[in-house]
């Protein structure tokens, strides 16, 4: 059995890149305070309006741009029932994502059995898009821990009265946010349809949302955790997959649970460094999840 | 003051007729007031007499809807805090305003407008903080820092900004007497420099003691404008709520039989923010009061967790009238007559979303026969609850409202009373009237002392000390989850006590 570990790595890239995408954006919107359960919904939007632009316009980067477009559109029906109507963010964002893949079916039938256009490939016959995606690792760092709009976003994720009383506006500040993370996991999901499986079917982000969403928690929600998250994920598959090909008598479920394992075995680690050390705490912003109204 | 009378005298600040209306309530009414420079002006009044929106008016959280103010002669109409910050004014809040996870040097930079790079502003902190002998290290996360330290965080952050007019909302509450001692003195230095200050206060002896003026509010109106030195504690109490505050009782009371007993208890720390308990050992008499002072993390919440039952503690640690309680969990030790009321009214002493019914069932419903045979006899809790109401003045439409729609001294009333009305032999409370108004304190303390006289016994922990010397008969102090052996309240200062609670915590190193 040959496993050479730089083609895994090439294929690790691509796997992991799509949750790439999707958990840098959730990242952005849990420090600023939501919780969009949505990503799913969100992935599968982008998948299908890339798809769509890239073979009606032959154009794949104008794929990627409308399905970060169109991510983004999808984010702010989550954002105008959380942020402006103060609906429930789990209840909105399990209801996105079970909207966006009754929309994405039903608007993706005349896609259905067609190829998407080939993308040219970029620097080390690496896809332009995995490049993003790792620009966008100290991009997000970059500007969450190092510029003022960053340092608002946590505060706000923080604590919203707090942040409130400083004179923040914390409805812009999240609906921001939430329409980054639609734009970013519109990405990733186009991400599926137009440079891995180069067409459309229905429901094909296969859960891609729910890992991103674990990712995000297992990263400690930090940029540089989420790479390491989504490459674990990106490498377990990859590897599963090879050891597959390979005949290796390991049930393929055993294969397919590592890295939800993993993420489990890291949070009773976090939880349990919280408990034993003064100093330490989970990164989980503080008002996660929870909706502000503020009295004029 | 009647307005116009003082025109010639600049000011930093006025309002002239300033009012705010909330649906069914008339928040601020008329209200006209100035401040000078260098002044230290008290802003007095019970819960819900407007102070807080008012001082958000001035800091632009709120727009009044009708009035005017002025800023150093000029209309002051600020849309939001950054306009006000840009003005001139700053405020230190009640409740912090801090971010946990952000570090001193992060947070000073959000109550900015243009925050300098990084480095120079650590720079700035460390040098600013150490000329007002406030030493802050910029780099510290929030959450590893004291409530002194944070309210320095606060300070630091408002004077970086050179206020002409610094808004402090009850700055005091969570410091020791030498805490607030050294918070004065900064004080006095800024209004030396000209600012002027406008600092809100429960405690009439601290703004007698450094307040140059002080305006009085009750329901939303001025009713007084005078100078707090001129005036007995008594009279600005009286001031404030309209009438005689009642005097509290004392009397009746004899220490009696032996109730509670508590030998060797010591708990590991609960969590990372948590104190152990070392070696507690108390004794209760009936009838008898006992104070336990000490600042907030050292212990407090911990004792009363050990007391009442939420966790249990080694064999023997425990007895209440001769029977071993340690092992037992809170609903055991409510049957034999151990009770207790948590510092945190809403989300441990009561469930915010729940009735008041629905809360008086949580710890009445053994004592009271309120469950029978794992069905709750609604009428009964019913009727409890509107005892309580009764009994205890709690202000409220009716016993179906939500525990959170609750202001907190009414909440306070009614946490305490259902505890009280169910007769206890002992009650342990903590921090029993912390954020509550001067005449539903008066009531939470007299039910105490009554509570007493009916030969129950009861210990008050609390970090207000006034409030231990007027109720307690012994006085205990926690400190680092240590209890120092009981000394006779009668006699005692506060001075005393400070030391007893182990000094300043870390605060004598700043006074250079």
């Amino acid at each position: 059995m040959m496993i050479d570990p730089l083609s895994v790595f090439l294929l690790l890239l691509g796997a992991s890149t799509p949750i790439l995408f999707a958990a840098l954006g959730e990242l952005v919107v849990e420090r600023a305070g939501v919780l969009n359960l949505g990503v799913e919904g969100m992935m599968i939007t982008g998948a299908l309006a890339g798809f769509g632009a890239a073979y009606s316009t032959g154009n794949p980067f104008l794929g990627f741009l409308v399905a970060a477009c169109a991510g983004a559109a999808i984010s702010m029906l989550f954002a105008a029932l959380t942020q402006v109507f103060l609906a429930n963010q789990v209840a909105s964002g399990l209801a996105l994502t079970l909207f966006g893949l009754g929309l994405a079916a039903m608007l993706g039938k005349p896609f259905e059995g067609v190829r998407a256009p080939s993308m040219p490939a970029g620097p080390l016959r690496i896809n332009w898009i995995v490049w993003l995606g790792l620009v966008m690792v100290p991009l997000v760092w970059w500007f969450l821990n190092r510029t003022r709009s960053g340092l608002i976003l946590r505060a706000v994720g923080e604590n919203h009265e707090a942040a409130h009383a400083l004179g923040y506006n914390i409805r812009l500040t999240r609906l921001a946010a939430i329409a980054f993370g639609g734009a970013m996991a519109g990405v990733g999901g186009a991400f599926i349809s137009i440079a891995t499986v180069l067409q459309w079917t229905e429901g094909m982000t296969a859960g891609a949302g729910w890992i991103a969403l674990a990712i995000v928690v297992f990263s400690n929600w930090t940029a540089p955790g989420v790479l390491a998250g989504a490459w674990l994920f990106g490498g377990v598959t990859v590897l599963q997959l090879r050891l597959q090909a390979a005949g290796v008598a390991v049930p393929v479920q055993l294969l397919s649970m590592a890295p939800y394992l993993a993420t489990i075995i890291v949070l009773v680690a976090i939880s349990a460094r919280q408990k034993f050390s003064r100093r330490a705490g989970t990164g989980a912003p503080g008002s996660l999840g929870t909706n502000f109204h503020a009295l004029r | 003051m009647t307005k116009g009378t003082d025109l010639a005298v600049p000011t930093v600040f006025r309002a002239e007729g300033i009012g705010k209306s909330y649906p069914g309530v008339r928040a601020n009414d008329d209200i006209s007031f100035a401040v000078r420079p260098g002044e230290i002006h008290a802003l007095l009044g019970e819960n819900g007499a407007g102070k807080s929106t008012l001082v958000k008016m001035i800091y632009g959280l709120v727009r009044p809807d009708e009035g005017r103010m002025f800023l150093l002669d000029a209309p002051h109409a600020p849309q939001d805090p950054r306009a006000a910050r840009a003005a001139g004014v700053a405020m230190v809040f009640q409740h912090f305003s801090l971010f946990d996870a952000l570090t001193v040097a992060e947070n000073i930079a959000l109550g900015m407008e243009n925050p300098p790079p990084r480095r120079e502003l650590a720079a700035r902190i460390t040098q600013v903080s150490h000329d007002f002998g406030l030493p802050l290290n910029p780099a510290r996360r929030v959450v590893t820092l004291s409530a002194g330290e944070r309210q320095r965080v606060e300070i630091i952050r408002c004077l970086l900004q050179n206020p002409r007019l610094l808004i402090m909302d009850e700055p005091t509450s969570v410091l020791t007497p030498q805490e607030a001692e050294l918070l004065f003195a900064t004080l006095r230095k800024l209004a030396a420099q000209g600012t002027a200050i406008l600092y809100i206060s429960h405690k009439l002896e601290e703004i007698r003691a450094h307040c140059d003026r002080a305006t009085i509010l009750r329901h939303g109106r001025v009713v007084e404008s005078c100078d707090p030195r001129a005036h007995s504690a008594r009279d600005l109490a009286a001031m404030m709520v309209g009438g005689q505050m009642r005097q509290i009782d004392r009397s009746g009371r004899q220490a009696g039989e032996v109730l509670l007993e508590v030998q060797g208890l010591s708990l590991p720390a609960p969590d990372a923010e948590g104190t152990a308990l070392k070696d507690i050992a108390l004794t209760l008499r009936a009838g008898e009061i006992l104070g336990i002072g000490g600042v907030a993390g050292n212990g407090q919440e911990e004792l009363l967790a050990a007391l009442s039952g939420e966790v249990a503690s080694r064999p023997g640690t425990v007895t209440l009238e001769g029977a071993d309680l340690s092992g037992k969990g809170p609903e055991p030790r409510r049957v034999a007559g151990l009770l207790a009321a948590p510092e945190d009214r809403l989300g441990h002493a009561a469930v915010p979303d729940f009735s008041l019914i629905e809360n008086t069932l949580l710890t009445a419903g053994a004592r009271k026969g309120l469950v029978r045979r794992g069905l709750i006899d609604h009428g009964a809790a019913r009727d409890y609850a509107l005892a309580v109401i009764r009994d205890f003045d709690v202000r409220t439409p009716g016993p179906h409202v939500a525990a959170r729609a609750l202001s907190g001294g009414n909440l306070q009333k009614f946490v305490i009373g259902r505890e009280v009305m169910q007769a206890p032999r002992v009650l342990v409370v903590n921090q029993p009237t912390w954020g509550v108004d001067a005449g539903a304190a008066a009531a939470v303390r007299q039910s105490l002392l009554d509570l007493a006289r009916q030969g129950a016994g009861v210990i008050v922990i609390s970090q207000d000390l006034d409030e231990l010397l007027e109720l307690s008969d012994r006085f205990c102090a926690l400190n680092e989850g240590r209890l120092s052996p009981p000394v006779p309240t009668e006699g005692l200062t506060l001075d005393r006590i400070g030391l007893m609670l182990g000094g300043a915590h870390g605060m004598e190193e700043a006074r250079i």
